[in-house]
């Protein structure tokens, strides 16, 4: 640290703000994490109960889909402010790539 | 002692470029590194010359015309046009934006060697059994049956390139995020780190699927897998798709800086405002965007249906829109201006029509159907050059001359830069204008000799006269640029009186940490507003003089780098040596234990005192 950097003390209500803040987002933390292996378990049993392929399938990949969100927003920390340019760059990316696995699926493999 | 000084001699002065971290010597590194690339692009090119000058030649053999024409591609893309303008982007952007450094100057260095490393191991193909000779896309096909080492060594080279490419384009956009001075919001950026950070972007986004592609190759080269062959279930079309999802927004990361570095030409020397700021950065985006839309029209002839051929063709016209913005601004920015034609400019105002020509055929090819007829036709040979040498090269070549005072604070003889100019502007013309002809009379590309009964001759000698005018510009340039080094007369900052952004500003030769105090940026063309203002420092700052933290420098990211170089022989030789898995492990091991001592071993650089910058009047 350079020597005449200046040391910033925080006020009692900032603290306590702070404090605050973070047990919500332990809370949270804790809630979606239940809820991701709610969801996982739910997968299981849907292909351990031996429902119908054209059923498990589509409701695996929504399943998939929530929690990458929930993954994203709780755990990498997108909900939180200053994150825009991360999610600008990460929602591009997944409309590029759900472009190639279209063009892929029509007209490499389907096609 | 004084945390500034430093000792010199040869040897320190080895070490200090083997283990530097500042982008300023790194930007030097990649402009060295890319010229000699370029140069021995260019042999390459003449070689093709040569043996085309006329019919029935037989100056190279078939085979090796082959390896001549994969590497002169190859070359010229991976380890030439981009490390130049990696080089630039390094020098400048930084400055531009008035920041300490790139964001992760560690990771700067990392991406310099590993590009130097990957095009080493490339063009040892040369003296090792043989060059890659399934042409620059290398496709699968054709790549799984070449014989000998050739295409690994392109597998294996471009992998490692590949890697430093990435790492500086992940390294460009954080820098661009997070490093801007005070005041310097993103509508305020120069053209220059505007396309800076839309071609890191594209980097960003382009280069997973050609390292996956590349991945596939050597798995199937080198390690028995079948991604590719379809005797065993493989698909060879999957190749050019990955290749091309890379290789389409490819020639975006090469003109889009061209574009920044033209708009900041056409700005300096007509003394006007960017014509239009918004709407070329907007340009710029869209550009961005509509580059990973269009690969597939590099694949009209595959056979993927009318449907697929008519969505692409589309896309690919759309283009033009953004394009042709760009151009009208910058014949606004030059109208009613007050010109200076200086070798820059030169080559700005003919960047122009060339572009435009280029551009123009690229939009004929986007028809599908007029597609089916040019296909591997010279036609295509002349649409790709008017773009990258009527594009990137020329702005290659009139950045070496705008930045060269910025850089090395000397300048380049505008005398012999106008010489190199007129030789080489008119021998690309007098190369490449005629081969569209070449191409609508039936000539295919890639073709290592012709018949004298074709009537393709006089084109072909013409053709070939006019590489060799350009390969005279060169070297020119080559001797202006020592001439310069060997006078080494110093100019000072500002030397063309007319700087307009940030990089402008700041002392000559530019102090390791940049600006002393960090800049405010009170508007677009920063400089020129305090210049106007009557501002003789040129500078408004942010902040009070303090210490300035710096990292320190580090042999790390060579010794990694070595460890790849030395594994992928080890892979490169897999199931026909004994030796080979042992130097795979090898190599792997130097780069992980590299990684592991970067992480274990805190490294919290020093700081600059106070006390010494105000004695430290700038410069060394």
């Amino acid at each position: 640290m350079s020597h005449d950097a200046q040391v910033y003390v925080r006020s009692q209500t900032e603290f306590e703000y702070i404090k605050q803040k973070r047990k919500k987002d332990m809370r949270n933390q804790v809630t979606s994490f239940a809820i991701m292996i709610f969801l996982t378990l739910i997968a299981f049993t849907a292909v351990a109960a031996g429902f119908s392929v054209y059923l498990i399938v589509p409701v695996i990949l929504l399943l998939a889909a929530v929690q990458v969100v929930l993954q994203l927003y709780y755990f990498m920390h997108m909900s939180e402010e200053n994150h825009q340019v991360a999610a600008f760059f990460l929602y591009s990316a997944v409309m590029l790539a759900f472009t190639f696995v279209l063009t892929f699926l029509t007209i490499v493999w389907w096609g | 002692m004084s945390s500034i000084a430093k000792k010199k001699g040869f040897g320190s002065t080895l070490w200090d470029y083997l283990t530097t971290v500042d982008h300023k010597k790194i930007a030097v590194m990649y402009l060295a590194a890319g010229g000699l690339f370029f140069v021995i692009g260019g042999i390459e090119a003449m070689l093709i010359r040569i043996q085309l000058a006329k019919p029935d030649n037989d100056f190279v053999s078939a085979g090796l015309f082959n390896e001549i024409i994969t590497m002169h591609g190859t070359t010229m893309i991976f380890l030439a046009a981009m490390p130049i303008l990696f080089g630039f982007m390094n020098a400048v952007m930084p400055l531009q934006i008035g920041a300490r450094d790139v964001a992760f100057p560690f990771l700067n260095s990392l991406g310099f060697w590993l590009f130097l490393f990957g095009g080493i191991f490339l063009n040892l193909s040369w003296f090792m059994g043989g060059a890659p000779d399934a042409g620059w896309t290398s496709y699968a096909s054709l790549s799984l049956a070449s014989p000998g080492h050739g295409i690994d060594f392109y597998a294996l080279g471009l992998q490692i390139a590949g890697a430093g490419t990435y790492i500086g384009g992940i390294n460009f956009l954080v820098t661009i995020i997070n490093m801007r001075a005070p005041g310097m919001t993103y509508m305020r950026m120069p053209l220059f780190t505007w396309t800076t950070f839309v071609a890191s972007a594209l980097i960003l986004f382009a280069f997973p699927p050609l390292t996956v592609g590349i991945f596939f190759l050597i798995l199937d080269r080198m390690f028995g897998a079948n991604f590719f062959d379809h005797t065993m279930g493989g698909n060879t079309i999957i190749w050019e798709h990955l290749f091309w999802i890379f290789g389409h927004p490819e020639v975006y990361i090469l003109i889009l800086p061209a574009f920044g570095i033209f708009s900041e030409i056409f700005a300096l020397f007509a003394r006007k405002r960017l014509f239009g700021y918004s709407s070329m950065v907007f340009a710029t985006v869209l550009i961005g965007f509509l580059g990973f839309m269009v690969w597939a029209h590099h694949m009209f002839t595959v056979g993927l249906g009318p449907t697929a051929n008519a969505i692409f063709a589309v896309a690919t016209m759309a283009i033009a829109v953004p394009t042709g913005m760009k151009i009208f601004n910058w014949l606004l920015t030059i109208w009613g201006g007050s010109i200076k034609v200086t070798t820059p400019m030169l080559y700005a105002l003919a960047f122009i029509p060339s572009f435009v020509a280029g551009g123009v055929t690229g939009i004929m090819q986007a028809a599908a159907p007029l597609d089916y007829q040019l296909h591997d036709s010279y036609f295509i040979v002349a649409h790709f050059h008017y773009v990258i040498v009527g594009g990137v090269v020329l702005a290659i070549l009139a950045a070496v001359h705008l930045y060269w005072p910025l850089m090395f604070n000397q300048m380049l003889s505008e005398k012999l830069g106008k010489w190199t100019f007129w030789f080489f502007f008119i021998g690309f013309h007098l190369t490449f204008f005629i081969q569209h002809f070449l191409g609508l009379m039936g000539m295919p590309r890639r073709v290592f000799t012709f018949g004298a009964n074709q009537g393709w001759d006089l084109f072909n000698l013409i053709s070939s006269i006019g590489a060799a005018f350009m390969a005279v510009g060169v070297v020119i340039l080559v001797v202006n640029i020592i001439i310069t080094v060997v006078k080494n007369v110093p100019v000072g900052n500002d030397p063309w009186e007319d700087g307009r952004t940030l990089e402008w500003a700041i002392p000559q030769p530019v102090p390791f940490y940049n600006f002393k105090q960090t800049p405010l940026v009170r508007g677009l063309d920063t400089f020129w507003i305090e210049k106007m203002e009557g501002n003789k420092e040129g500078m408004t700052y942010a902040e009070p003089l303090s210490d300035i933290h710096m990292p320190n420098g580090s042999i790390i990211p060579i010794v990694m780098t070595i460890g790849l170089f030395i594994g992928a022989f080890g892979a490169l030789y897999n199931g026909e040596k004994d030796w080979a898995i042992p130097v795979l492990v090898l190599g792997l091991a130097i780069t992980f234990g590299a990684m592991a001592v970067r992480s274990l071993k805190d490294d919290h650089g020093f700081h600059i005192h106070k006390e010494d910058l105000m004695n430290d009047e700038g410069g060394k």
